[in-house]
């Protein structure tokens, strides 16, 4: 089931460095692509049906297409490299294993955009990644890939990279906007989305690592060679993270449409230690759960998990075991929010506080009947009131689990001795 | 780490090495506006000191010419800069998700155990601090440690004894 079209040079030796991607392709596109004309670049990318890999999965030359045109300002290219998102961890094998593919990337993107300043924000945790992928850009520079001249042809680019520092919302586009013009990573309201007033209040696009880094192999190769991977409205394929309960975590390119369980079984080993499924988180913390029913005819694409009312997210499966207290993991879940709050948005900030203390009174017993139906009043009352989604992000998998996994919530209100005058009168 | 609303004086004037220099005027150049710099002049700060005191936080103002004001909103909102000194060995445990459904409570358990800390806490000797963080993005090898920024996979309790015997 898997292949490699992104991960193609991730098992070899040294690969991030220049020398050695070299030997194996990078760069390659570059006379192509410089002969083609930027508005062609864009047309390509349409036709490939790639769709950004962050997590909304919105089409890639379809948001290249809503620049301005004509504007007497300079244009700017955000590459989103915070991976934040609990159980994401597939940027980071680009990042360190063929950086110079996403450098590639960049160069194809800024050239059909007609940017010359691109920013590469990248999470703060990731330190040694940081190291590799400076000394990538600074190889790319010394070999004339980046600066004045991108090989030899009168096209200047500068890339930089601007570290985060322990905000999961600069994950967010305009957050991480603020955060590269030196602000707290608070959220922009959208509109003026930042195609039109983005960085600097210049236009800006912002694309995941993985969309960047798909660039290469569909100018080289062609839209269609991509559209041959996928399905007709997800077409190409994704580095899917697979972690929690299974035999063989990690990562794994595929290209999407593949059944969800035949991939967790035949790629990722099946459920460990011979136990039952519970339930699958299919892209990352902030999607809704599945149960194993809907586990079984999901398939891995933006179709399918939106006729299964949940999302596709950013590719990161987490397998939950028949062991797994869901109110438990709920109160893990509500706590990352809360956290990572940036604290703008009353019903953000208060409001998953509120849940937090509410999922902590059904672990400590004191849990009542109604606070099932408080919970979800409040993820009604939080989302989409706020200026970003991160609120959603955290409201919409915990109404998932109250629907789908009730009864355990219940278990928690039943078991405790809560209220003393039944138990004084038995 | 826990307490974000203070400054502490280290008592010693903050100045950059001349390296840090040298980085902070080629990074300048990549950016339109001066503030962009907050941030990578915070970080070179804290390479070059371990931690982020009042002085440092006042050059940092200085060199980017903005207020101190506004470099302490940043110190105190971005959650890895540290506003008062960590261990020599800084233990930060993933606590998510995936960490989590892989028993990442023993890992904690065991180190502050060990160590004799709770979370955000550092040691009396200033040998190790202890904190709980999110999720770090190494979820497909879980639970995982970062011990002064690197990382540490697929730990258990028997390579935690190895990576701690380690550590002197
Ligand atoms: C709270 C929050 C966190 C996000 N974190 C990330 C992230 O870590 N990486 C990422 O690429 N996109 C993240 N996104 C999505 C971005 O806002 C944006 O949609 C994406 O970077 C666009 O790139 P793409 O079209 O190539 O996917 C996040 C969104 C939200 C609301
Ligand atoms: S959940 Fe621990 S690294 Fe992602």
């Amino acid at each position: 089931m898997e292949v490699k079209i992104l991960s193609a040079k991730f098992d070899i030796e040294d690969s991030h460095r220049l020398e050695v991607a070299k030997k194996h392709g990078a760069y390659g596109t570059l006379e192509k692509l410089f002969a083609m004309d930027p508005a062609d670049v864009i047309e390509e990318v349409k036709n490939s049906g790639l769709r950004g890999r962050g997590g909304a999965g919105f089409p890639a030359g379809v948001k290249w297409g809503f620049l301005p045109k004509d504007l007497d300002k300079p244009i700017y290219l955000a590459v989103n490299s915070d991976e934040s998102e609990p159980a994401t961890f597939k940027d980071r094998y680009i990042l360190v294993r063929d950086p110079h593919m996403m450098i590639e990337g960049i160069i194809i993107c800024c050239y059909a955009i007609g940017s010359h300043d691109s920013y590469i924000y990248i999470r703060g945790e990731y330190t040694s990644q940081l190291k590799i992928l400076q000394e990538a850009i600074d190889e790319a520079y010394e070999a004339g890939y980046l600066g004045e001249q991108v090989a030899g042809h009168d096209f200047r680019l500068d890339v930089t990279v601007h570290r985060g520092a322990g905000a999961y919302v600069c994950g967010e586009e305009t957050a991480l906007l603020e955060s590269i013009e030196g602000k707290k990573g608070q959220p922009r309201s959208k509109p003026p989305f930042p195609a039109v007033v983005g960085l600097y209040d210049c236009p800006t696009i912002i694309n995941n690592v993985q969309s960047i880094a798909s660039l290469p192999f569909i100018i080289e190769k062609g839209a269609e060679a991509y559209r041959a991977y996928g399905t007709e409205k997800s077409a190409g394929t994704h580095l899917f993270g697979i972690s929690g309960h299974v035999e063989k975590p990690g990562m794994y390119e595929l290209p999407l449409g593949l059944p969800l369980m035949e991939v967790l079984n035949e790629v990722a080993g099946g459920v460990w230690k011979g136990r039952q499924l519970k339930g699958v988180i299919p892209g990352g913390s902030s999607t809704p759960v599945l149960t194993p029913e809907e586990a079984h005819t999901v398939t891995l694409d933006y179709e399918s998990m939106a006729e299964h009312k949940t999302m596709f997210g950013s590719g990161g499966i987490v397998v939950l075991d028949e062991t797994v207290d869901i109110v438990k993991l709920v109160e893990n879940l509500i706590a990352f929010y809360h956290h990572e709050s940036c604290g703008q948005c009353t019903p953000c900030r208060e409001g998953l506080g509120w849940m937090l203390k509410i999922i902590r009174k059904f672990i400590a017993g004191d849990g009542r009947e109604d606070d099932i139906e408080l919970l979800l009043e409040l993820c009604d009352n939080i989302e989409m009131k706020t200026v970003c989604v991160l609120s959603a992000a955290c409201t919409m998998p915990v109404r998932s689990y109250l629907e789908k996994f009730r009864h355990e919530f219940e278990s928690y209100i039943n078991s405790s001795n809560s209220d003393p005058v039944q138990s004084q009168a038995e | 780490m826990s307490d974000r609303s203070q400054l502490i004086s280290s008592g010693q004037p903050f100045t950059f090495d001349s390296a840090r220099d040298a980085e902070f005027e080629r990074l300048i150049k990549r950016y339109p506006i001066r503030e962009s710099m907050i941030m990578p002049a915070l970080w070179l700060a804290q390479e070059q000191e371990g931690w982020l005191s009042t002085e440092a936080i006042a050059y940092v103002a200085e060199r980017v010419g903005t207020y101190p004001a506004k470099v302490f909103e940043l110190a105190t909102f971005y959650t890895m800069y540290h506003l008062k000194p960590v261990g020599k060995y800084h233990l930060c445990v993933c606590r998510t998700l995936s960490c989590y459904l892989r028993e990442k409570q023993e890992i904690v358990d065991y180190l502050a155990a060990e160590l004799g800390l709770r979370p955000g806490e550092v040691s009396e000797d200033g040998m190790f601090s202890l904190e709980e963080v999110e999720c770090l993005g190494h979820c497909g090898t879980a639970p995982v440690i970062q011990v002064n920024g690197e990382f540490h996979e697929e730990m258990n309790v028997e390579k935690l004894k190895t990576l701690l015997a380690g550590l002197d």
